[in-house]
């Protein structure tokens, strides 16, 4: 019975992971779709205005969401970067390599919605507070690691090291964090979501009526995210079966 | 160990070695400065610390591709690799040699260019002493980042996007300690994270280094 217990390390087998990424990929594709158009027309025509925010607070369904998902997809690339060190799963490394596009435009949008919406807020587009910074830097995190995969023409020695590098740039990140935060005070807002509150007067943190909303946004990036790294990670896997043939036809 | 680092030194220091080059940019990074913000003391004055941060990071960077492309070009690298000594000292070891001839001679000099932009009397000290405590872990940062792009052509432009990231914590608590020295505050904090940086990155870094360029070397 144990042996056939599915274990995650089966689907290291590029062609077992092809087989079930091919038959997850459309339900998650769906399931992206209909979380974030009905998060998103939720959370702009059914839910009310902030009373001193006004209409800008529904910035808030993409700008949180895209903010998370951000972060979580640099955090997956180090697990999957990990995963390639330790165990030299090349689905592992071609999965970090699918993440790092899609990380970075999630990265680009928090800018950008944070940019639109600290605009009427704070009155500039951009301030040097922590939290924009922070992101600023970990956009040049993830430019700087695909510019590095695209330097490299053996995959597996990209693999090596952007998995290396990912590995070092979490760790200085981390205290890039940390060291911004003494750095400058901020203006950004502290994280709200997680403190959920009962009513929209007395609570201090996101009212239910945004956070709903909200979530359903959230798991619609989620799944947006998954989609589009099983895309790209098949993707990846057809290119790599690809030049295989291409060396054994110049072989033969 | 010894044998490597003076021979590294010899080689910095003689015609081609690249000894003065990043003390030269130095100097000209300072004498641009004025010609792009404007030549009122009083602004500079505010500005200096954090500016003369900015100059040594920016030399320290120019010179991190010569690091290990020399050696990698005429083959010696795989002769060190080779050697009874660890890949973790050679990064280490060529860590320290680069810091001998880029890192120091900057905080010799950064003194003197602070002159020219109006640095406040009571700043000299917490510039040299953050300089001191934070160049060392400008040159650990940026041998891991010349060992990873060792085998790239063409690669300096790549080994500056990837280290300048990685910079930044020790840009902030050493300009950080140096601009709280030149408003009278006292600036012990960011020189002791400045310090615990250069530390955790002397102690971790050169095994980085190490992993990736056994891969490089593969």
């Amino acid at each position: 019975m144990f042996a056939h217990m599915s274990s995650i390390w089966e689907y290291a087998n590029p062609r077992r992971f092809m087989a079930t990424s091919a038959a997850l990929l459309p339900w998650v594709s769906v399931i992206a779709a209909i979380c974030l158009i009905g998060g998103l027309i939720w959370g702009f025509f059914y839910t009310p205005n902030d009373f001193r925010q006004g209409a800008t607070v529904k910035i808030i369904y993409i700008h949180v969401p895209s903010a998370v998902m951000a972060i979580n997809a640099w955090f997956m690339m180090l697990v999957c970067s990990l995963i390639w060190l330790i165990r030299r799963h090349h689905v592992s490394a071609l999965a970090a390599k699918a993440a790092a596009p899609v990380g970075m435009v999630f990265t680009l949008i928090a800018l950008f919605t944070g940019a639109v919406w600290g605009q009427p807020m704070w009155g500039s587009w951009w301030e040097w507070d922590p939290r924009l910074t922070s992101f600023l830097i970990l956009f040049l995190f993830y430019l700087g690691y695909m510019a590095l995969w695209e330097a490299i023409e053996n995959p597996d020695q990209g693999a090596d090291l952007t998995s290396v590098l990912c590995l070092v740039g979490s760790v200085f990140a981390v205290i890039s964090r940390y060291a911004l935060v003494f750095w400058n005070e901020g203006l950004h807002q502290g994280t709200t979501v997680s403190t959920v509150g009962v009513g929209v007067e007395e609570s201090e943190g996101v009212s239910s009526v945004f956070l709903y909303p909200m979530l359903t946004s959230l798991a619609g990036f989620a799944f947006l995210f998954l989609a589009l790294v099983l895309y790209r990670t098949r993707t990846e896997i057809r290119a790599r079966r690809l030049k295989a043939l291409i060396a054994q036809e110049q072989m033969a | 160990m010894i044998g490597l680092l003076k021979r590294d030194l010899a080689l910095a220091i003689r015609a081609g070695g690249g000894f003065g080059l990043s003390l030269a940019f130095f100097l000209i990074f300072t004498a641009l400065v004025p010609f792009g913000i404007g030549p009122e003391t009083g602004r500079l004055a505010d500005m200096a610390p954090g500016l003369l941060w900015l100059g040594a990071l920016l030399a320290c960077l120019l010179s991190l591709d010569r690091i290990f492309q020399l050696d990698w070009e005429d083959g010696s690298l795989d002769l060190l690799a080779t050697s009874p000594l660890p890949l973790e000292g050679l990064a280490a070891i060529k860590a320290l040699a680069h810091w001998l001839t880029t890192g120091l001679p900057l905080v010799v000099a950064a003194p003197i260019l602070g002159l020219m932009l109006n640095l406040p009397g009571p700043a000299y000290l917490p510039l040299i002493a953050s300089l001191l405590a934070g160049t060392p872990a400008l040159s650990a940062i940026g041998t891991f980042g010349a060992a990873l792009t060792v085998g790239i052509k063409r690669g300096g432009l790549l080994l500056s996007l990837l280290v300048l990231p990685l910079y930044v914590p020790t840009l902030i608590f050493g300009a950080l300690a140096a601009t709280r020295g030149a408003q009278g505050l006292d600036s012990t904090v960011p020189l002791v994270l400045t310090l615990g940086i250069t530390l955790g990155c002397l102690a971790l870094l050169p095994f980085a280094a190490a992993a990736v360029l056994r891969v490089n070397l593969r």
